[in-house]
């Protein structure tokens, strides 16, 4: 961060999140087969703005992404990706501006707990999982199911999730680790289990931040293939470096730059585009 | 009778300037009525003569001899009437100073108890009094004397006089006689309801500036013990549980340092306290060294182990301060620069030792600003606070600023210790209810907010005096607590929030 | 097919779980009773009044040490305010016990001696009930757990976490204290409650009632253990896990770890509640002292001995810290705050998984070689 405070300096932060917010229930629970698709977005972003004392993390931003799209997204360091993704899963609030999940729920009034429930996964930038549970108590959490605590008191696991969280070890490679704890899996194997967790959620929404970072090729191509194969049922919105990947993954590619979308297209055209070329390659 | 009588006269006639005296009324001093020494002193009194001062000194002193050879005795009611009649001589003193203190002591008793007998000897007194204070204070005392009066505009008069006063119990006196029962005359009434109201205002006013005060010395306190908290919490975001037991080590550092001037220095014993405060610093600063080299480093990155391990640590220092200096408060005694107040009204006193405290805390905050902001440690400091991993990477040894940065932390608790030692008990419990309260001031402040700490110390401090005024202490801990929580829900990140992208933990 | 409930519950504990639970119940609820009521006071096997008061002292205080595990060993959530909880309970129940001693007090008066010495004319409102034991019980688990939720709902919202949410609690249980050493509080000030005569029209002295509350304290231990194994194996506990090790990927997966965390918080202060009522009976005396922050710290060290995110460690932890207390007391006072000091650096220095951890590492060294 570029803030520089006056005085003693600033130490990480204790109390964080915000508690303006209707917390205290899912009371407006929404299923993700409410979703209102009707004009085929999924979702709309527009002129959302985020500043940090006065630098402006995202400024005017606007986006939309259609129902079943595979979205790439590109641009510099600082140039708002990730705090994009924070405002969409309901981390950030956005100072000024409009989210909407569908045509009806506003993001910017929801929790994140609610966002998730109402169909969006997110995966971190650095894979975040639980390390001392076993693999598949990591995916048996992140199943889509009733989330309250009387549920979680007395549900018990039936055949029907075994089979579910059986297939998804099969699809992510780890059914030989299933009762391994996450901790101990390699940075591959814990980028795929937090994508074994998002497909466990059946999201309408994905949010990727760099899922192929550390990643062999090999490991890269296979993901690339997933994704693939989830869009047009899913709507995935992936971050990424790696160029190659994009390449593979085709689709329409969006470059943010200081918080705007400098340009969209796709990847040849985008990478044609000469302010494009000058963010990218200094001024 | 008689032996008293001559033992009596033998006494006074050793006394050069006997001869002005009325011996008559000297020797009825020592008659066995009361009622007969108290005529004999208000007798004496009313003399106006200096050398009546020095016999009715000696006699409420013990030292005035019957004929018996033993000290006249005296009670109580006796006893008032002599400091009475004492007071009215002294007002006639050519020392200005002490005929002032005497106008302001007749004023006090006079607002408890009206004396009608003393009014001929105030006017005396203040028509030949020249100092302009001292005959406003005279003429305070004055009108309390003539308050009961039976002419209602002698009355009126004194009504009038008194609507200047700041003393609660002239207060008390003006709006007894706003009552029909206790005064006929309705123009007297009504200038007894101005004046009152004129009174009132006045000390309501004294109050409000007396809690103020009081609230910032408890706020400059407060902001001494939070400023290190703030340090150490800022850098290494850990809570040094010890951090009170700090305090307490300056405190004794301070108390140690006394009892070298008594044993070595007792002409200089007045600047103990400023040779204490280099002291405090420095066995703070190295007790806290001590403990992050020793604990604290190695917990680091878990910062609820550290909060225990430091409350263990306050345990054994507790207890190290109970074996070495005994369970029980140890005196330590303001100097005499530091002793006594500033007096705004009778009823408000400003006391030096908070008002020094005060100039102190601002003092240390200035230049704890100029270290965090105008040297290269303060860059660094500020640095790992910010970024500890990217900090190293630049180069930053952040080893070594831990440590600095503890035991300057732990140097600023000593100098608050130095502070407390002032106007608090000294003892081996003292830190203990400090912690809390120092890091409410960084909750409220925003933690790493130097300008937010000092608000926040201010304002708790200023607050907390408040609500103790109008429901107690306890209570306005409870409020205070309740309140905090309560913020904390609207701002989470203090006063002075830092925004940005934190980076997930 | 659905497995009930109550079988559930009770398969959550472990065949050897459930060995270890019946010699416990053996021991402490025939055993000890017998060789304390049934053998004469000379003979060798003879167990004494000391054993079983100091023994179901230290049952409370492992109920509370359970309670505290389950909120920080399992969720990660360091309260600094056990120690209220545990004096709530305590004082819900004083309160029946000052009204059972009826008008054998010094003044001879039915309001309590403290508020003849008061000059009060009546029970204030909040002594409603207090003559009923179904009330009191109820107390003693309600009021807790109303304070942990009011107080835990504001505090999660606000997502308070870690250092903060432990000062927080520590102002808590500040301010408890000073509100109860007031004399105007209402619960005898500085003295607390004390010389309680009877429960339930029961002398509390005789040693059957004694050993009932000895007995009553080592079942509601096995029961505070049997609901912890079904809570932390349930899919609830494993929220509660996930919570604490990585509470953001919890939300965006869902969960509104608020509920999560006030659910477990509320019972944890409802299971100090119920061990705080049955220890005041048993010492015979409640006062704002309880409330003292540096008792309810002193709770989290015995969880820390013992072991985290255990069960059993939090009960050898309250014991193996409880008796070196008596012992030091007794033998060297002034070496006692030394040792516990030395105890919150050492063990958190050196054994991060207490006595339990240790115990496991030293079998696994063991069957290696």
């Amino acid at each position: 961060m570029s803030t520089i405070p006056q005085g003693l300096p600033p130490v990480a932060e204790l109390v964080d999140g915000r508690p303006d917010q209707d917390q205290a229930g899912l009371s407006h629970l929404v299923e993700g087969d409410e979703l209102d698709l009707s004009h085929n977005v999924i979702l709309y972003l527009e002129g959302i703005t985020v500043s940090f004392d006065g630098f402006k993390a995202l400024n005017k931003l606007a986006l939309t992404i259609d129902a079943g799209e595979l979205r790439c997204i590109i641009g510099p360091n600082g140039a708002g990706k990730t705090t994009m993704m924070d405002v969409i899963t309901g981390k950030t609030r956005p100072d000024r501006g409009k989210a909407f999940f569908g045509q009806t729920l506003d993001l910017t009034r929801m929790s994140e707990p609610e966002i998730a429930h109402a169909g969006i996964g997110r995966k971190f930038q650095k894979p975040t999982i639980f390390e001392n549970h076993s693999v598949f108590d990591n995916l048996e959490l992140a199943m889509k199911i009733d989330k309250r605590v009387r549920r979680s008191l007395f549900s018990a696991i039936d055949d029907e999730t075994r089979d579910r969280i059986a297939d998804t070890l099969t699809q992510i490679r780890l059914q030989d680790a299933a009762d391994r704890p996450a901790g101990l899996l390699s940075h591959g194997q814990k980028q795929w289990l937090e994508i074994g967790m998002l497909l466990m959620q059946d999201p309408r929404l994905l949010l990727l931040d760099e899922p192929v970072a550390g990643m062999t090729d090999d490991e890269t191509a296979r993901t690339g293939e997933l994704f693939k194969s989830l869009a047009g049922k899913h709507s995935l919105v992936v971050v990424e470096h790696d160029m190659a990947f994009i390449e593979q993954l085709g689709g329409t590619v969006t470059v943010l730059h200081e918080g705007s979308v400098l340009a969209e297209g796709d990847l040849a055209t985008v990478q044609n585009d000469q302010r494009v070329i000058e963010v990218y390659l200094g001024r | 009778m008689k032996p008293i009588f001559l033992a009596l006269l033998l006494w006074l006639f050793t006394l050069p300037t006997f001869a002005a005296l009325d011996r008559a009324v000297v020797t009825q001093l020592g008659d066995e009525d009361s009622d007969v020494k108290i005529a004999a002193i208000q007798k004496l009194a009313q003399s106006a003569e200096p050398e009546a001062l020095g016999i009715l000194q000696a006699l409420v002193d013990g030292t005035l001899q019957g004929a018996d050879g033993e000290a006249i005795t005296i009670n109580n009611r006796v006893r008032r009437e002599i400091d009475g009649a004492l007071a009215a001589l002294k007002l006639f003193h050519p020392d200005r100073k002490i005929r002032l203190a005497a106008a302001k002591e007749l004023t006090v008793n006079l607002a408890n108890e009206a004396d009608p007998g003393m009014a001929p000897m105030l006017a005396r007194a203040r028509d030949k009094e020249t100092d302009d204070k001292v005959k406003a204070a005279i003429a305070q005392a004055y009108a309390l004397a003539t308050l009961k009066h039976a002419d209602a505009a002698v009355r009126l008069t004194a009504v009038k006089a008194l609507a200047g006063s700041g003393d609660p119990n002239i207060k008390l006196l003006l709006l007894a006689m706003t009552d029909p029962a206790n005064e006929s005359e309705v123009t007297v009434r009504r200038a007894a309801i101005a004046a009152h109201a004129e009174v009132k205002s006045r000390l309501a006013l004294g109050e409000t500036v007396g809690r103020i005060f009081s609230g910032l010395s408890l706020g400059s306190i407060l902001l001494l013990a939070a400023l290190g908290l703030a340090i150490t919490y800022g850098v290494m975001g850990v809570i040094n549980m010890a951090h009170g037991e700090l305090l307490m080590i300056g405190a004794y550092a301070t108390y140690f340092m006394q009892a070298q001037f008594r044993t070595y220095l007792p002409g200089w014993l007045d600047w103990y306290v400023l040779a204490a405060i280099p002291l405090a610093f420095a066995a703070a600063a190295a007790v806290g060294v001590l403990l992050e080299r020793t604990v604290i480093r190695w917990l680091y990155g878990r910062p609820l182990e550290t909060l225990l391990a430091t409350w263990g640590l306050s345990l054994i220092l507790i207890q190290a301060a109970r074996v070495l200096f005994g369970a029980q408060n140890v005196e330590v005694a303001n100097p005499s620069w530091m002793s006594g107040g500033i007096e705004l009204m009778p009823s408000i006193v400003l006391p030096l030792n908070r008002i020094v405290i005060v100039g102190f805390a601002l003092f240390v905050l200035a230049l704890v600003w100029v270290l965090m902001n105008r040297t290269r440690l303060g860059l660094f400091v500020r640095a790992v606070t910010q970024n500890r991993a990217m900090a190293g990477c630049v180069g930053v040894p952040t080893a070594q600023i831990d440590s600095v940065a503890f035991a300057l932390g732990a140097g600023i608790a000593g100098l608050g210790g130095v502070a407390l030692s002032q106007i608090a008990n000294v003892g081996p419990d003292m830190g203990q209810g400090y912690i809390v309260d120092s890091f409410m001031v960084v909750v409220l402040g925003g933690v790493g907010q130097l300008a937010g700490a000092v608000w926040a110390a201010l304002g708790l401090g200023v607050v907390s005096k408040f609500l103790e005024g109008w429901a107690g202490a306890v209570i306005a801990k409870i409020v205070v607590l309740v309140f905090i929580i309560m913020f904390i829900q609207k701002r989470p990140q203090g006063l002075f929030a830092l925004k940005g992208r934190f980076v997930e933990s | 097919m659905r497995t009930p409930f109550v079988v559930r519950f009770f398969s959550a504990t472990s065949t050897k779980g459930w060995l270890a639970l019946a010699a416990f119940a053996v021991l402490t609820l025939v055993l000890l009773p017998l060789l304390h009521l049934a053998v004469a006071p000379d003979h060798p096997l003879h167990v004494s009044a000391y054993v079983i008061a100091v023994g179901g002292k230290i049952m409370c205080y492992a109920i509370v040490a359970v309670a505290m595990d389950l909120i920080w060993g399992y969720a990660g959530i360091l309260s600094l305010g056990h120690g209220v909880f545990f004096a709530l309970g305590g004082y819900a129940f004083g309160q029946y016990l000052m009204r059972q001693i009826g008008r054998d007090g010094a003044y001879h008066a039915d309001l309590p001696d403290f508020m003849v010495f008061l000059d009060w004319k009546s029970l204030p409102w909040y002594w409603f009930g207090s003559d009923s034991f179904g009330i009191a019980l109820f107390k003693v688990v309600a009021i807790p757990a109303l304070l942990a939720l009011v107080f835990g709902f504001f505090a999660f919202r606000s997502r308070i976490k870690g250092v903060y949410f432990s000062i927080i609690t520590q102002a808590m249980t500040y301010a408890f204290m000073l509100l109860f050493f007031r004399n105007e509080t209402g619960f005898g000030g500085n003295n607390g409650f004390t010389d309680f005569k009877r429960i339930a029209g029961l002398p509390i002295t005789a040693p059957e009632m004694r050993v009932a509350l000895f007995a009553l304290s080592a079942l509601m231990l096995m029961f505070t253990l049997l609901l912890g194994r079904y809570l932390v194996s349930s899919k609830f506990g494993r929220v509660l896990t996930a919570i604490r090790d990585a509470e953001s990927r919890v939300m965006f997966i869902g969960y509104n770890p608020l509920h999560y965390k006030l659910f477990i918080w509320t019972v944890s202060a409802m299971l100090c509640g119920i061990a705080g009522a049955l220890y005041v009976p048993q010492v015979g005396i409640i006062n704002p002292g309880e409330m003292s922050p540096a008792n309810s710290i002193e709770i989290a060290i015995w969880v820390a001995v013992g072991g985290r995110a255990t069960l059993i460690g939090p009960v050898i932890g309250a014991a193996i810290v409880n008796l070196s207390k008596s012992f030091f007391t007794q033998a060297f006072p002034d070496y006692w705050l030394f040792f516990l000091g030395a105890l919150f650096v050492l063990v958190t220095l050196y054994l991060p998984d207490g006595v339990v951890g240790l115990w496991k590492r030293l079998r696994q060294k063991a069957g290696r070689t």
